[in-house]
């Protein structure tokens, strides 16, 4: 049995030779739902970005068993669902059915199956009947929802979110939540909403100027007012 | 993430750098011009301005070799010149034997040809070598100093300001394409999709981008209304050129005025 997420001594720098990440390690379980939390900055974007190969540092980051390197990256993309912080970034097609379908396309995968695919990540995210609606004109509830269909579409062992309930407004955001719920995937989300952290992820992770400064039970974490002042954090 | 590398300019603190951006620019564009109107085939002339050129990247501290780098960008643009070598009448140079057909170069097309490279070469460094020593806000300065009209320095500001939020978001739009760009591990199924259908995806991107983009000029211009904007720029007036920089400009617009005179009446 393989981690789902191994990262081990991950070091990256921008161009400008910035640090964006200091060593950074993390093993995550298959079927485990862990946040990514820490101030604006802290590198929580970068990270995600490296479990995709979309950004290559120094040091190991192994996905679903695979390294993450110049042969693997087409099955990593496959088995790795990355959901960015802004929707407009993930809707890049015209309608919702051309984004859902990207995935299984561009996979080459039999057209019953892609459509089947489609209807299957529509249904999970509650909107069906959407696959003909132009993207640009949802709402920003609904476009979240649609860009985690566009990953469910490639049936992904791995869900990756970038601050998932960002700019969500209650109900929204509820809806969303209810849905990660019952998502059965392992998940890593980077987020700023600490009352999510503590009502879906039993696991938190503190990222802080490119280093993970905690890593454990969500609960015990949460009780240490110092460490989350100490990293700009607040109590839910 | 950012892109920074469409900035062309290079911090530093040579004399170049150092000089008003309202000399430089006046310069550059009197340097271009000087080189525009020169003759063709005076090639002992344009050996000094070529020489005048190579003194300023010299002193500009940014290395030669970076602006002739750049430079190069720019040559495939003179190809459309290239027609001028078959088409202008003249004594033949030689001909070209493609097949079954025969061209006929000319001497005095070659020569235009020629010269309208050296031409564009020069002129191209004069230009790259002014963008990359003055910051492009001193150049938008410069540009309202010289009654540029406020309305067209206002959108080159604009543009330039935006550009760059665009390419970033044109960035990230093409890393949600790579993010989901994956192999299903089958065996038998190629992965990548076919060419008409990724056209059709690429053509969706570049569709939202405009719409975006769009989007974005309406919020930016009511943030500007919001502010008080009314259609007018404002700036601060610019202190006048001292004593030593009015001598300077003349001096150096008499130089190449000079030199466009010799390379007339010698060549």
């Amino acid at each position: 049995m393989h981690h789902s997420i191994e990262i081990e001594g991950l070091s990256y720098s921008y161009p400008d030779g910035h640090p964006a990440l200091r060593g950074v390690s993390l093993h995550i379980q298959p079927g485990e739902k862990v946040a990514l939390v820490g101030p604006n900055g802290a590198g929580k974007s970068t990270l995600l970005l490296h479990l995709v190969g979309i950004l290559r540092g120094q040091g190991q980051v192994r996905v679903c068993g695979l390294e993450v390197g110049d042969g693997n990256l087409g099955r990593i993309r496959a088995m790795v669902g990355l959901v960015f912080q802004s929707p407009e970034d993930q809707l890049f097609s015209p309608t919702v059915y051309d984004d859902v379908s990207y995935g299984p396309l561009y996979q080459g995968l039999p057209e019953a199956e892609v459509q089947a695919r489609v209807d299957a990540a529509l249904a999970a995210v509650h909107m069906h009947g959407y696959a003909r609606r132009v993207s640009h004109h949802l709402s920003l509830g609904e476009k979240k929802r649609i860009a985690i269909a566009t990953v469910l579409s490639m049936q992904p062992e791995v869900l990756v979110l970038d601050e998932p309930t960002s700019g969500l407004d209650p109900r929204a955001r509820r809806t969303l939540i209810n849905l990660l719920r019952e998502l059965p995937l392992t998940m890593l989300a980077s987020t700023h909403d600490m009352r999510m952290v503590q009502e879906l992820f039993p696991r938190m992770v503190i990222l802080d100027e490119g280093q993970v400064v905690a890593d454990g039970p969500t609960r015990s974490l949460l009780e240490d007012i110092g460490l989350l002042e100490a990293h700009g954090l607040e109590r839910p | 993430m950012h892109i920074h590398f469409l900035d062309p300019y290079r911090p530093g603190h040579s004399p170049v750098h150092r000089l008003d951006a309202r000399l430089k620019l006046v310069l550059a564009l009197a340097f271009i011009l000087s080189a525009g109107l020169a003759p063709d085939g005076a090639w002992p002339a344009y050996a000094l301005w070529l020489s005048l050129i190579t003194s300023a990247e010299a002193l500009s501290e940014l290395g030669i070799a970076y602006v002739l780098k750049r430079a190069a960008l720019a040559l495939p643009f003179v190809l459309a010149a290239l027609p001028l070598v078959f088409t202008l009448d003249g004594q033949p140079a030689f001909n070209l034997a493609i097949g079954p057909w025969e061209l006929a170069i000319s001497q005095p097309g070659l020569e235009r040809f020629l010269s309208l490279a050296f031409k564009s070469w020069v002129s191209v460094q004069a230009a790259i070598l002014l963008s990359a020593t003055t910051s492009f806000p001193d150049l938008l300065v410069a540009m309202r100093a010289l009654r540029i009209p406020r309305l067209l320095v206002a959108i080159f500001g604009l543009m330039w300001r935006y550009l760059f939020v665009l390419a970033d978001e044109a960035l990230r739009l093409v890393r949600a394409r790579v993010a989901r760009s994956g192999e299903s591990g089958l065996p038998g199924i190629k992965s990548g999709g076919r060419l008409a259908w990724r056209a059709r995806v690429a053509g969706g991107m570049a569709g939202s981008l405009f719409l975006r983009a769009f989007e974005r000029s309406d919020r930016i211009y009511m943030a500007m209304v919001a502010r008080g904007y009314d259609g007018e720029v404002r700036a601060f007036p610019l202190p006048g050129l001292t004593g030593g920089q009015w001598t300077m400009l003349t001096a150096w617009i008499g130089l190449l005025a000079a030199l466009l005179a010799l390379a007339h009446l010698l060549w």
